[in-house]
């Protein structure tokens, strides 16, 4: 049989019955469709988290204080409960550890009420150096950062976020910097407004006011005991190198013996960020899996309709027969009819997958789709034909010609 | 020609077997036009489905231009009846939805003939029929069946075979349109000199081939020559 004639033949198969192949094309369609829509945002989500994980800094190492434990028990108190880590470890830090570039401590404290113009809402303060803001990736939008100077003098000034911003000062608001806000009854000045980093999956980086170190000790916390030590690594130099001479360094100022009794922790970034990717993979996975369970629905109702149109049309092959086909003739013109339905379903849902996550992201869903999960979801989609087209071109091309005549 | 040589034809079924042929022979001369005529259940269906290589004998020889076929292969049977044999239905057996001419065509498609060769191959057998030229762009079942029956007797023709093989083919048509049929095989026999032979369980269309073999039982009963007015 040529090529050309074969053609003409699965031409003419698929459009004499057009909504019926429509139909069935319509599970591939709908198969491949979800395969690449699913995909591409499980895809986004993980870029998205990824994205917001670099955005807290590169080559970060962030020190936490360990769990409160009362002497000579053995139960644990949340991380980063106790009051272990000082200013002094802060500052002694870089000239112990030689792979240091900066080194930013930070108090938080959290849900303060925040007053100005009458409005008021509720956000952390982070009492912060001047370092913070290279280490941890904050820029200002307008004024400026806290400087070294406000800090000395515990100046009551404040860095506020774009939420908080937006919260106090309505949206798009204008002429911030220079006004007054009340945290917590005590008056202080915004000198500047932070860059929006956007929504993150560790709560959000917008809704913040960062003030000095010093002044957030004074007025908020009382002790001189800090938060959170940031550790930006020198570039190049060996991440868990890096983190165990600084585990090594406060070992000794704390003067632990043994490393097991580490009354801090050290998380590097690489570590959440491969945690989450590993989250987000999974999800990814299952959601591909969920898309996948439709295309094959899809390529059975392929089967299906192959089953049917060899039943109907037994005598015109048992005819075909009769006049000189082979058995690979017929199966040859049957299978290609099934590869022809689900090749034109894929090439519809890869279109439609695309469209579709297109409009997710106009509406605010992180979709990417991937080549790869293109070329994945056409290769699926022809295998199936072939899988699914099998089985019915088999029993077609078996068929005796005097049986096929016969039936009725 | 066709030579057959003590052909039986046996089918098993739960272990009892039935002998459904039980020894024929007779030859067929090239040009002939040979009735096979035959109650129902003579066996004059298996016969025809041997003839036209659709199924083997159980023992015996069958040669075709000389070839003995009892023994090949589907895929060697399916080659000869692409190229040696043009078969004909009582139930005509026309794709549907589908025009006259590639109704006719596709035997051609089959022998893997070359596009631009076909049309004319076609339209030689469909002129052969006598079927209006008007009728050759209409589908299949746009036809009343005289012409539906024309056409599928020029689909059997389209191959040039050496011999073509009627199952009952007036067995769906009123008289008047079953004897223009017939009167297409016997021109198409004395003008373009085709073997024909017809299968038929009616005396009154096996008398308008040259000769008749009867057939009852399994055995052949009598091979008469028919004398035409």
């Amino acid at each position: 049989m040529l090529t050309s004639d074969l053609t003409q033949e699965i031409y003419t198969s698929v459009t004499v019955n057009k909504s019926r192949s429509g139909l069935t094309m319509l599970g591939i369609v709908i198969g491949i469709a979800s395969v690449i829509v699913m995909v591409a945002i499980g895809r986004g989500a993980q870029s998205s988290i990824e994205e917001s994980i670099q955005s807290i800094g590169s080559n970060l190492l962030m020190v936490r204080p360990g769990a409160e434990r009362d002497p000579g028990s053995p139960v644990m108190g949340a991380r980063g409960s106790a009051e272990t880590l000082t200013l002094d470890d802060a500052e002694k830090l870089p000239s112990m550890v030689s792979a240091i570039e900066s080194v930013a401590p930070q108090v938080s404290s959290n849900g303060k009420q925040v007053i100005a113009d009458g409005q008021n809402t509720n956000t952390s303060i982070t009492g912060v150096t001047e370092v913070y803001a290279t280490v941890r990736n904050v820029s200002v939008s307008s004024g400026n950062f806290i400087s070294a100077a406000q800090n000395k003098n515990l100046s009551k000034v404040a860095v506020i976020g774009p939420d908080v911003e937006e919260a106090l000062f309505g949206e798009n608001a204008t002429g911030t910097v220079g006004k007054k806000i009340r945290i917590a009854g005590t008056e202080f000045t915004i000198i500047g407004v932070t860059v929006a980093k956007g929504g993150t999956g560790m709560g959000s980086s917008d809704d913040v006011i960062y003030i000095p170190l010093s002044t957030a000790q004074q007025f908020f916390t009382g002790s001189k005991y800090v938060s959170m030590i940031n550790i930006q690594v020198k570039s190049g130099a060996d991440m868990d190198a890096a983190s165990a001479a600084v585990t090594t360094a406060l070992l000794s100022l704390h003067d632990i013996a043994n490393a097991d009794d580490a009354d801090f922790s050290i998380m590097n970034q690489a570590d959440i960020v491969s945690t989450a990717s590993s989250v987000t993979s999974t999800f990814t996975a299952l959601l591909a899996a969920v898309a996948g369970i439709s295309l094959v629905v899809g390529g059975i109702g392929i089967m299906n309709m192959m089953l049917t149109t060899v039943t109907e049309r037994t005598r015109e092959i048992g005819l075909r027969k009769a006049i000189g086909a082979e058995g690979q003739d017929i199966r040859k013109q049957f299978l290609f009819e099934a590869v022809t339905l689900t090749f034109v379903g894929g090439a519809t849902g890869v279109a439609l997958g695309w469209i579709i996550s297109y409009i997710a992201n106009a509406y605010g869903v992180t979709a990417s789709v991937s080549l790869n999960s293109v070329l994945l979801a056409f290769s699926v989609s022809a295998a199936i034909g072939i899988v699914f087209g099998y089985y019915p071109a088999y029993r077609a091309a078996k068929l005796s010609p005097i049986e096929a005549l016969r039936y009725e | 020609m066709i030579q057959c040589k003590d052909i039986r034809k046996t089918y098993v079924n739960d272990g009892n077997s039935t002998e459904v042929l039980k020894g024929i022979s007779f030859d067929i001369q090239d040009g002939e036009f040979v009735s096979i005529m035959g109650p129902s259940g003579s066996g004059k269906s298996t016969l025809m489905h041997i003839l036209g290589a659709l199924d083997t004998a159980t023992s015996g020889k069958y040669l075709l231009d000389g070839k003995d076929i009892s023994s090949f292969s589907e895929d060697e049977l399916a080659h000869i009846r692409r190229d040696k044999i043009g078969f004909v239905f009582q139930a005509f057996n026309l794709l549907p939805r589908t025009t006259v001419i590639r109704n006719v065509m596709l035997p051609l498609i089959y022998q893997e003939i070359p596009v631009a060769d076909r049309l004319e191959r076609v339209e030689a057998s469909l002129r052969a029929v006598n079927l209006d030229e008007k009728r050759w762009e209409h589908h299949s079942n746009q036809l009343s069946g005289g012409q539906m029956q024309r056409v599928a007797i020029a689909r059997a023709l389209v191959n040039n075979p050496s011999l073509i093989l009627a199952d009952e083919p007036t067995g769906n048509l009123d008289t008047k349109t079953g004897d223009l049929v017939l009167e297409t095989f016997e021109r198409l026999n004395r003008e373009h000199g085709h073997t024909i032979v017809l299968i038929t369980h009616e005396p009154d269309v096996a008398e308008h081939a040259d000769r008749t073999l009867l057939i009852r039982d399994g055995e052949l009963i009598s091979d008469t020559k028919n004398v035409k007015p």
